[in-house]
């Protein structure tokens, strides 16, 4: 038998949408985060905040209706949802380090298992930094979920017992969606909630440098 | 004399900004930034200036012409990366040692710049604690959480942009024209607004979305971004 297929960014944002509280205040960091919002289920009602300050963000608009003044903190053209409002980057971040914000979901190069966040500085020769909101997230938000590849295209992990990376923030991630599994991050460490159809806990562990501890309830990881 | 913050000519939207001057520049995305005011500051030509701007790279900011013409000596931002495989204007002087950088976390760079026009010189904030970036900074444990003293941003002159004014500065925004504007108006000595209209009756005072007493020149630019 082939080994089972990983979710793909898409089906990985649909994996951490799911989980989205319904009434819910959430920021998407770029990348993989923002594609969440396409995969709300039915019915589920959540408010899209933007560091850049519109509390509400609809979707990408068409080419034809883009305005330059309506972005994101992508820098991307949205359109408003109803009920939207914008308020400026002072207030925006107030909000953000408030604790107003239930949930924000962020892209990662490593999560360590106290909970400490790297996405920030790959420490690339030559290259300036950029850090954005990411900090402000990591530490103002209810909850900080992360989406990331499980493993590095070398093959190393991700998830570890101590970041190697600078930190964005400690000891802040509570709930991590790879392409392989559900972690969430807990006083005793990483415990795994879903493992991808297929794999065998062993499997998952030999790719995982950090403790790994399997939930007793730990279910089969399937998207759509 | 009645209050008239209009001027005519973008070269007289920034007169007198000297050499050394801090100059803060709102924007955020494309959104809001003055590029018709910095491309104004860069014909004057004022050297060793220190930019408060979200991005020293952006590529819909005209920022990176003021860094390649060699007036800037320092930058305050929360971006400074180039999205190309070249290094960027900020980038290539940086490498050299030709241009100071200091990063902030970007919640961080806005309330600095709050605090600055709302006379708190310094504050606390949990957020880049145990980072690089809280290198050097003083650290108290309020509570169970650990912040960072952080300090106020002021600033010679703000340059922002807007979409109406009317005689007495007041101004209104689009969208998320705003972003750092308002902040960076209220930290800042002489604060100048480019906006797409000018009007002449005075905007209702409940939609005035910043006051004109923050606001030193008004200069009109139309669509010109």
């Amino acid at each position: 038998m082939s080994a089972p297929k990983p979710l793909n960014r898409e089906q990985m944002a649909w994996r951490a949408a799911q989980d989205l509280p319904d009434g819910g205040l959430v920021n998407l960091g770029l990348g993989i985060p923002v594609l969440a919002a396409d995969y709300l289920p039915a019915g589920r009602a959540v408010t899209f905040q933007s560091e850049n300050g519109v509390i509400g963000v609809g979707p990408l608009a068409a080419a034809e209706a883009a305005d330059p003044d309506l972005v994101d903190a992508g820098s991307r053209r949205i359109t408003l949802s109803r009920g939207a409002t914008i308020v400026d980057s002072a207030a925006s971040f107030a909000m953000i380090r408030g604790g107003h914000i239930d949930v924000t979901i962020l892209g990662a190069f490593e999560v360590a298992e106290n909970g400490d966040l790297a996405n920030w500085d790959m420490r690339l020769a030559g290259k300036g930094p950029l850090v954005g909101g990411a900090m402000d997230l990591a530490v103002g938000a209810k909850a900080v979920w992360v989406i990331m590849e499980h493993n590095t295209r070398s093959g190393g992990s991700r998830l570890l017992t101590r970041c190697t990376l600078p930190l964005t923030a400690v000891a802040c991630v509570k709930r991590v969606f790879t392409d392989i599994a559900v972690v969430d991050v807990t006083p005793a460490g990483f415990v795994v909630r879903e493992i991808l159809d297929g794999m065998t806990a062993e499997e998952l562990r030999a790719r995982t440098e950090a403790k790994l501890t399997i939930a007793p309830d730990c279910r089969p990881l399937r998207a759509p | 004399m009645p209050i008239d913050k209009w001027v005519t000519s973008a070269a007289a939207a920034v007169a007198g900004v000297g050499d050394g001057a801090t100059v803060l520049i709102s924007g955020f995305g494309g959104a809001g930034f003055a590029n018709v005011l910095i491309r104004a500051l860069r014909e004057a030509g004022p050297k060793g200036l220190t930019l408060v701007v979200n991005s020293a790279t952006h590529p819909y900011s005209l920022t990176h012409e003021l860094i390649e013409d060699g007036l800037v000596a320092k930058v305050i931002v929360s971006a400074a990366r180039g999205r190309g495989k070249e290094p960027s204007a900020f980038e290539t002087l940086w490498i050299e040692g030709k241009i100071e950088l200091e990063c902030l976390p970007q919640g961080t760079f806005a309330e600095r710049i709050r605090a600055g026009g709302a006379g708190i010189p310094a504050f606390y904030t949990p957020v880049g604690f145990g980072t690089d970036l809280a290198a050097g900074k003083e650290v108290r444990r309020f509570g169970d959480r650990d912040c960072v003293l952080e300090q106020a941003i002021t600033g010679d002159v703000a340059l922002i942009r807007a979409d109406t004014a009317d005689r007495f500065g007041n101004l209104t925004f689009r969208h998320a024209q705003a972003n750092f504007g308002p902040a960076m108006a209220t930290a800042a000595k002489l604060a100048v607004a480019e906006v797409r209209e000018t009007v002449d009756e005075p905007i209702a005072p409940e939609r005035v979305q910043l006051s004109g007493v923050y606001v030193d020149r008004i200069l009109a630019v139309g669509d010109a971004r």
